[in-house]
């Protein structure tokens, strides 16, 4: 309790809460406009709060990051197009209902359960918070670069069908992050002789580049989309009642989101997923999912919005962020010399319980924002996208120019602009490569720590934490491997059972000879056949 | 449209991908093959230590796992299909479109300290608005309005680092010092 108060007391400012109101209503704007996405939103504004305190800055960058789900889940449900990338699963169900003329009544459940998840898991968190101010300090060099590597690894193996290319951009993250002057022997690194590469690639570049210029690349060279405008139908309250009929599918699917935002590299997609796939297993009506199921809605909703107040649990309590956006917010802290890790629960927990609280607050600030504000949020979302488009690039301007006045670190955007365009195209990962560069950075400076300490390789996982984690890692990549090599069998298999028919013009009038002769072979036998008489033996 | 499975396991479009593959590979290469020139070995420190220990990391993983992708890429297309099609052509011809708008943002970032951040702002925002053929007056408004929002709220109100411009010298003292600081 008196942690709760010492949290409180930090909140107690007028720009704090003036950073919660900015930050839950614009985040909530953000989500609604797709195309923008929290991100895009949180690289612009990241240099912006460095000349913040950090409370007030990790506050306005928490309110969209907390509140941009709740937006997202408006036009995916009204317009079939999710506003944040972790709405998508909503508009399987969303829209159906909107199409039913339930629009108003979905949105209502959507909320109602965003707000249930989003309270659950930050209660979760209070209440966990003394255990894990117990177990961070157990968290030396050793378990941290283990807890990065885990995080690592589970990114690259969450991207279902793509591990190999997530692997290979993780490691290019990795590499960009070593690009410069090496801090311990101030030796360069893959600076090619150019003075502009001595001082490395600035992160916030990077993630200005692939997640803001790209984007607006993107919307710039698409067109605009034309919405159909349905009738909404339904009561705004409808909702609470909807979900106090399902709480074992909210409860559980919260349940999901917690964990899943602990666990660093992980996050929405693996939660809803487990989650709706829950839902769907245990639902009297399976076959709803999918087109309208109220049981859907809730399980991807309430899944989405417990994994922001979890994954803030890893960045906090070990300094390793579970996700792009916790990445972004890391930048914050180091710019404070506020340094999270097994120390600040050690020393800070106010700070700490602030954050929390600040969490807690803003959902509430969010849900009564969006009970009286729906309608006029759906105009933000029919903005065009090529106008969003500018829009995107000239906030990206700031965001890259105030770092530190240069030109080429503009145009170093510009070029991870490009880069991340075509990979947007071919739907090819981007959040590797910015925690190749995290984790990468951290991983290094722990290992180097680490093994100054260690004699023989099993000194490095005597201790139960680094055990427990190197055992993981080991099962995570021999489960991969196995997946890997029964994927291969199969298709193998299929190649074997269905083996395509040629489009080569050669083959196909090969084809069409053997066709033509197997014809003329049935013919000429069944005339024979007519010409010879019966046999008349009897076997 | 919608499909029924919510969790497909295969992603993303064909086109292009071939052509990635190859250009990450052979970058990932060109990394690794550089790794002598482009990091130094420090004397009586530990492998786990040595300024090229993580750059090498980085490098063998992205060739190890770039060749990787481009092999399942080739074998999802069928080994005998030839490796570069006319679909990763046009594809290709794709990526190169945003040149244009890299272009229109250097202008505007080489810009601003010159004729100051809210002229070049004012600038951009509607002509690049035009540019992507956007004609009606109400959007061509809104994009003057934005620009000029943006600026107030970023310079003016947050006091984000953008320098005054270079015109801003030509101003009386007043007008001067109240430029520099907000526009």
């Amino acid at each position: 309790m008196d942690l709760i108060f010492a949290g409180l007391e930090v909140l107690y400012r007028w720009d704090v809460a003036l950073a919660l109101l900015v930050g839950s209503i614009g985040g909530v704007m953000i989500g609604a406009v797709p195309g923008v996405g929290p991100a895009v939103a949180i690289a612009i504004l990241l240099p912006a709060t460095f000349s913040m305190d950090p409370i007030v800055g990790l506050t306005l960058l928490l309110g969209i990051y907390g509140s941009s789900m709740y937006g997202g889940a408006i036009p995916a449900i009204l317009i079939n197009t999710p506003g944040t990338a972790v709405n998508a699963l909503t508009t399987y169900d969303g829209y159906p209902m909107t199409l039913r003329g339930e629009g108003r009544k979905a949105i209502s459940i959507a909320y109602t359960a965003s707000f249930i998840g989003a309270i659950i898991s930050i209660i979760c968190l209070i209440s966990l918070a003394p255990v894990l101010a117990k177990v961070a300090p157990m968290f030396g060099a050793r378990e941290i670069f283990l807890a990065a590597l885990l995080g690592l690894v589970l990114v690259v193996v969450s991207h279902r069908g793509q591990s190999a290319i997530a692997a290979a951009l993780a490691c290019l993250g990795i590499f960009i992050g070593t690009i410069g002057l090496e801090p311990v022997k101030y030796t360069k690194r893959y600076t090619f002789d150019q003075s502009w590469l001595a001082s490395g690639v600035d992160l916030i570049v990077v993630v200005l580049g692939l997640y803001a210029i790209s984007q607006a690349f993107t919307l710039m060279q698409g067109d605009d989309v034309k919405t159909k405008r349905v009738p909404l139908g339904g009561g705004m309250f409808q909702g609470l009642r909807e979900v106090a009929r399902h709480p074992r599918v909210t409860g559980v699917s919260s349940g999901f989101g917690v964990m899943m935002g602990i666990i660093p590299g992980v996050g929405e997609f693996t939660s809803q997923f487990l989650a709706y796939t829950y839902a769907q297993k245990t639902s009297k009506r399976p076959d709803d999912f999918g087109h309208g199921s109220v049981e859907g809605l809730i399980a991807s909703e309430s899944a989405n919005n417990s994994v922001p107040a979890a994954a803030m649990v890893p960045l906090l309590a070990l300094g390793i962020p579970g996700e792009e956006l916790t990445a972004m917010m890391l930048a914050v802290f180091y710019v404070h010399n506020v340094v999270p890790g097994p120390g600040l629960f050690q020393n800070q927990m106010d700070f700490v319980m602030a954050i929390y609280l600040a969490l807690l607050f803003l959902n509430i600030l969010v849900m009564v924002f969006l009970l009286f504000s729906t309608n006029a949020l759906m105009m933000v979302a029919r903005l065009p996208n090529r106008f969003l488009g500018v829009g995107i690039l000239t906030l990206s301007f700031v965001g890259i120019y105030s770092l530190r006045n240069s030109a080429t670190d503009c145009l170093m955007a510009a070029a991870f602009g490009l880069f991340g365009f075509i990979l947007k195209r071919l739907s090819l990962p981007i959040v590797p490569i910015i925690m190749g560069i995290v984790l990468g950075g951290i991983m290094e400076a722990k290992l180097r720590i680490a093994m100054a300490r260690v004699k023989t390789p099993f000194d490095f996982i005597d201790r139960p934490i680094a055990m427990a984690l190197f055992i993981f890692i080991i099962l995570i990549i021999a489960f991969q491997i196995r997946g890997a090599v029964i994927q291969a069998r199969r298709r193998k298999e299929a190649q074997w059972s269905t083996r395509p028919a040629s489009r080569r013009f050669g083959m196909l009038l090969s084809h069409r000879k053997d066709f033509l002769l197997t014809e003329r072979g049935k013919r000429l036998r069944a005339e024979r056949s007519m010409l010879s008489r019966p046999s008349t033996d009897k076997d | 449209m919608m499909s029924d499975d919510p969790f497909p396991a295969s992603k993303g479009p064909q086109r292009g991908q071939i052509l990635f593959a190859l250009a990450f590979a052979g970058f990932a290469i060109f990394i690794l093959s550089n790794l002598g020139n482009q990091t130094t070995w420090a004397p009586r420190t530990k492998l786990f230590a040595q300024p090229g220990f993580w750059p090498g990391v980085a490098g063998a993983g992205m060739v190890l796992f770039g060749l990787m992708h481009l092999r399942s890429l080739r074998r999802g297309k069928g080994l005998r299909r030839p490796w570069i099609r006319r679909e990763d052509r046009t594809e290709a011809r794709i990526w190169l479109q945003p040149l244009e708008y890299t272009a229109w943002f250097m202008i505007y970032v080489l810009a601003v300290p010159r004729v100051g951040y809210l002229p070049a702002t004012m600038v951009f925002a509607p002509a690049l608005t035009w540019r992507l053929g956007y004609r009606s007056p109400r959007l061509l408004w809104a994009s003057v309005a934005f620009a000029v929002a943006v600026v107030l709220i970023f310079k003016g109100f947050l006091g984000v680092k953008i320098p005054g411009g270079a015109v801003y010298e030509v101003l009386p003292d007043g007008l001067h010092a109240f430029a520099l600081r907000y526009l």
